[in-house]
């Protein structure tokens, strides 16, 4: 099998070489496609208002698929609107910062491209409704932040060797690394009903702490006893299971299952099963 | 005036990245009352964008690595220009530092007998960074933000500096505005540690935030203190280049650790072509032998893809500039050809490169397990910034320290991937731990009223010229476009001075940039306000730039191609002089001491 072209073996070949860029040459040609760079008119409707109140204002700039949602908000914000309030970092899907919802849908918006829209009617940009709203499409996040004060911090076990370092398996790592993806975009805060429609804020964690919750329970190092917050403090009990956090997070962490469900068991084992709190107790460890 | 809140602190550090929590975390173990200032959201600064990894010799992975090897790894990526005591203690401390985020919970990815694994990066003899697949510094900032807020740290966020408060030579405070609600804050403290990040938005094509305008810089420029270096801004080789709304977003320099190779349109193999006299030696010498070392195979030398990236960047442009470029004005960048070597290679790249898979897939709509990407220059690291003592990190003024990427020495001339984020936690703590020790022999003093009404009316006065003004993002707009044409990748005299006028007349018209809409989270506002840092920082590079008339590291003159001894001596400086006009100097480097010496020879 012929590796890359070298420099003493100039003549093209198979792998990086030619192969790669009639690849790269198709791959162009069909990102074109997709991208289409031909300008074509499209309105967005983005509420515009205060914690006072507001409505919905209709934007019709030029666009191309190949922008996404945040670049279409930060034309306008050039060009028709420069006060308009949005949130953004990174423009990568790396931050967090510019959740919204998208016609009705809980999204980052610098990862929603135009070319995945119906652009034929007006595309709705509105900021995430379970929390406290600043200005036009800026929430005030601050709660989170809060709520995440109240969980445990992280209580290591002593050092495995002399040098203070600990051993670990990079299977035990890759379970708990899937939480410790969170960008906390809030999006699945968002969306969860217990916030959202019924408010509980100062009872229920949220989705995002769970997630939170499970990675400290499940990392390999720490000691820490969680459970009877997360039943009591943190709410857990609220969580029916509905799934709607898992499928907005733009992680792709599947937080029902492995976090939250995961956690229910440890609280069941502990409150309503004698013989597992028995157990544990004679084994004095949590899992 | 218009009111203000006052707060007061031991130690104020602005910035909230991997630098600024790092010594927000140092100065409160240190027993002083600290605030912590930044302008986004907790956990959003731009460290939470790195891919990569934190480079820290811990020889984990290869034995053979020491503090020593990569000292001179720093040194000669940075060509000499590095302030070689930072180089030292970072290259001895990073360790230390690494392993400390593992005990306040950061899980790195392993070896396989469970320590933490290392992966190779350009211009780093052996595997020496750190990683979590392509997310470590998601994993790092969030490691220190949870640490941190059970520290007794007083967060300010989203809360933005506009300028240092000064108590004669010694800076006492800041003052700044919430965006919320756009009301004034007083911060007064007994030492101000930047650790604002760099300045990459003053550039058109960069793989760096809104943050990034130089604030820190224009913050400790103005209180007095010395800038340094400011010629050297690292353009990072392989940014995205289609479509165009994400021009500039970073590919990380993983992918070619991993074997992604380099290609242009008539499929060569071109960095292979142009290898750099003092890398002859480490670079291997066929395509088989850079990918055994990619696959950790001990022997070999590691491919041309993995030189340093200011090389690797000018390469690019040479064969763009001569018309071998791809569709769009890049070239290749193929990690997709490694199926010839792999079972099951497109799995690999999804695990070893999970958020370049899903960059490319979401934005481009390319698969880059079967497909190659499309990849050019893009601006991504300033080297120059705030000089500081190598030991304390203070800077020339008392009171201020600096820390992360906007503090000058560890780089000299040009970076290498990975040492950033070893940087941050080094000089972090240490600027933490310096700044405290400072705040507690120099309490917060009196506060110059004239001065906070001075600095309230300047920042109101774009809503007094309202829409009769211009708006901020058209003269952001044109200062990107200028500096990315004018003093970027290749640079000349000619060039460089037009844009020095063009400055001027950018000077004026943000001087009258107006505003509409009221202080409540206005955008157009914050961006008026950050214009004037941006056009500091763009002189202050163009000027340093002008006076070095040769090549080196990440700056490359036309009109001087090769790199001169004589320039090897001195760093150039940038103070704010007398009737406000922007000086340079040149401050010579201090010899290596004997034993600094000797490493350098013996790894040459
Ligand atoms: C895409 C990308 C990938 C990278 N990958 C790597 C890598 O793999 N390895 C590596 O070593 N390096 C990497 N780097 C470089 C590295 O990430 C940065 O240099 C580093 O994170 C900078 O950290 P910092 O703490 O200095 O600043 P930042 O993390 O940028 O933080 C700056 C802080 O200052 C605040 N701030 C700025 N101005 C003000 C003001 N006026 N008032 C108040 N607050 C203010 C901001 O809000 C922010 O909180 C990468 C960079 C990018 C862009
Ligand atoms: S599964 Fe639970 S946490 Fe998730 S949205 Fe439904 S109720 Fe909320
Ligand atoms: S769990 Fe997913 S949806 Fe929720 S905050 Fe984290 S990244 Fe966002
Ligand atoms: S801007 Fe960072 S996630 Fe969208």
């Amino acid at each position: 099998m012929s590796a890359p072209e070298t420099r003493t073996a100039p003549a093209p070949t198979a792998g990086g070489g030619m192969a790669a860029v009639e690849a790269g040459a198709r791959a162009a040609a069909k990102s074109d496609r997709a991208t289409s760079s031909a300008a074509k008119t499209a309105t967005f409707r983005v509420w515009r208002g205060d914690a006072a109140g507001g409505g919905l204002v209709d934007f019709t700039l030029q666009v191309s698929d190949g922008m996404v949602v945040l670049d279409a908000i930060h034309q306008i914000q050039a060009e028709q609107a420069n006060d308009l309030a949005v949130r953004w970092n990174c423009k990568a899907g790396k931050c967090g910062s510019c959740s919204a919802e998208i016609n009705g849908m809980p999204r980052l918006m610098c990862m929603t491209r135009l070319g995945e829209l119906d652009l034929s009617q007006p595309v709705t940009v509105e900021p995430m409704r379970a929390f406290p709203r600043i200005r036009d499409l800026v929430t005030d996040v601050s709660w989170n932040f809060a709520a995440k004060k109240s969980l445990k911090p992280f209580k290591p076990r002593a050092p495995d060797a002399p040098d203070g370092t600990w051993r670990m398996d990079q299977r035990d790592v890759d379970r708990v690394q899937e939480f410790r993806k969170c960008i906390e975009c809030f999006l699945c805060q968002d969306v969860c009903h217990v916030l959202r429609d019924h408010h509980k804020h100062d009872e229920f964690v949220g989705p995002r702490l769970l997630v939170q919750a499970a990675m400290l329970e499940m990392h390999p190092l720490d000691t820490e006893d969680r459970v009877d917050d997360l039943r009591r403090a943190h709410g857990i009990g609220y969580c029916n299971i509905t799934k709607c956090c898992t499928k907005v997070c733009p992680e792709g962490i599947t937080i029902t299952d492995n976090a939250i469900i995961p956690l229910k068991e440890r609280v069941v084992d502990r409150h309503f099963d004698p013989l597992a709190k028995l157990v544990q107790l004679v084994r004095g460890r949590k899992r | 005036m218009a009111g203000y809140e006052t707060v007061e602190h031991d130690v104020l550090v602005i910035g909230a990245g991997g630098a600024g929590l790092r010594a927000a975390i140092a100065a409160a173990a240190e027993g002083v009352s600290v605030g912590l200032v930044c302008k986004s959201l907790l956990g959003k600064a731009h460290t939470v964008m790195a891919e990569g990894g934190a480079a820290a010799a811990m020889g984990n992975v290869d034995d053979r690595d020491s503090w020593k090897v990569h000292f001179a790894d720093t040194m000669r990526g940075g060509q000499y220009l590095n302030n070689w005591r930072m180089a030292e203690l970072h290259a001895q401390e990073a360790p230390d530092r690494v392993r400390e985020l593992e005990a306040w919970g950061a899980l790195f990815d392993r070896t396989p007998d469970g320590r933490i694994l290392q992966r190779n990066f350009g211009g780093h003899r052996y595997p020496r960074l750190a990683h979590v697949g392509d997310r470590t510094g998601l994993e790092m900032i969030r490691t220190l933000q949870d640490h941190g807020i059970h520290q007794g740290i007083d967060v300010h966020m989203e809360v933005t500096v506009l300028t240092l408060l000064r108590d004669g030579d010694r800076v006492t405070g800041a003052f700044g505005y919430d965006r919320e609600r756009g009301r004034f804050r007083l911060f007064r403290a007994g030492a101000v540690v930047l650790a604002t990040g760099g300045i990459g938005r003053a550039y058109k094509i960069t793989s760096n935030s809104w943050e990034y305008t130089g604030d820190g810089h224009a913050l400790a420029y103005h209180a007095g203190a010395a800038l340094m270096d400011m010629e050297f801004v690292q353009f990072h080789p392989t940014g995205m280049v289609w479509p165009p709304s994400v021009r500039g977003i970073l590919v990380t320099e993983g992918v070619r650790g991993e074997g992604g190779v380099l290609i242009n349109s008539e499929g060569r193999r071109f960095m292979f072509d142009d290898i750099p006299e003092n890398y002859r030696g480490q670079t291997a010498d066929d395509a088989e032998e850079g990918w055994r070392y990619t696959q950790g195979d001990k022997d070999a030398r590691r491919p041309p893809e993995l030189l340093t990236r200011d090389h690797v960047a000018r390469c690019i442009v040479r064969e763009v500039r001569e018309g071998r470029g791809s569709p769009h004005g890049g070239v290749y960048l193929d990690i997709a050809w490694i199926a010839q070597k792999l079972p099951d290679a497109k799995a690999h790249i999804r695990k070893k490169l999970p958020s370049m898979y899903h960059q490319f897939k979401q934005l481009a709509e390319i698969d880059i397990t079967s497909e190659p990407m499309e990849v050019g220059p893009t601006t991504h690291y300033m080297m120059g910034g705030i000089r500081v003592d190598g030991d304390t990190q203070m800077s020339t003024v008392p009171g201020l320290f600096a820390a992360g990427e906007c503090a000058a020495g560890l780089h000299g001339a040009n970076r290498l991937g990975g040492n950033s984020l070893s940087d941050l936690l080094v000089f972090g703590k240490r600027a933490g731990e310096s700044a405290a020790r400072f705040a507690r022999e120099n309490r917060a003093s009196t506060v110059d009223e004239a001065a906070l009404e001075a600095a309230a009316r300047e920042a109101l006065a774009p809503f007094d010229r309202g829409t009769e003004g211009e708006g901020a993002y058209q003269v952001q707009h044109d200062l990107q476009e200028m500096m990315q044409d004018l003093v970027g990748i290749v640079r000349r005299e000619d060039e460089m001075e037009r844009a020095l006028e063009g400055l001027a007349a950018l000077n004026e018209r943000a001087a009258r940039v107006g505003v509409t809409g009221n202080r409540e989270y206005n955008p157009g506002w914050h961006t008026a306000l950050d214009l004037p840092n941006l056009l500091t920082v763009s002189e202050a590079i163009t000027r340093s730039a002008l006076d070095r008339k040769e090549s080196r590291g990440g700056h490359f003159r036309d009109d001087f191609p090769e790199k001169d001894a004589a320039f090897s001596t001195f760093n150039t400086v940038i103070r704010k002089g007398e009737g406000g006009r922007m000086e340079l100097g040149r401050e010579p480097i201090p010899p290596l001491p004997p034993h600094l010496a000797q490493i350098v020879e013996e790894n040459r």
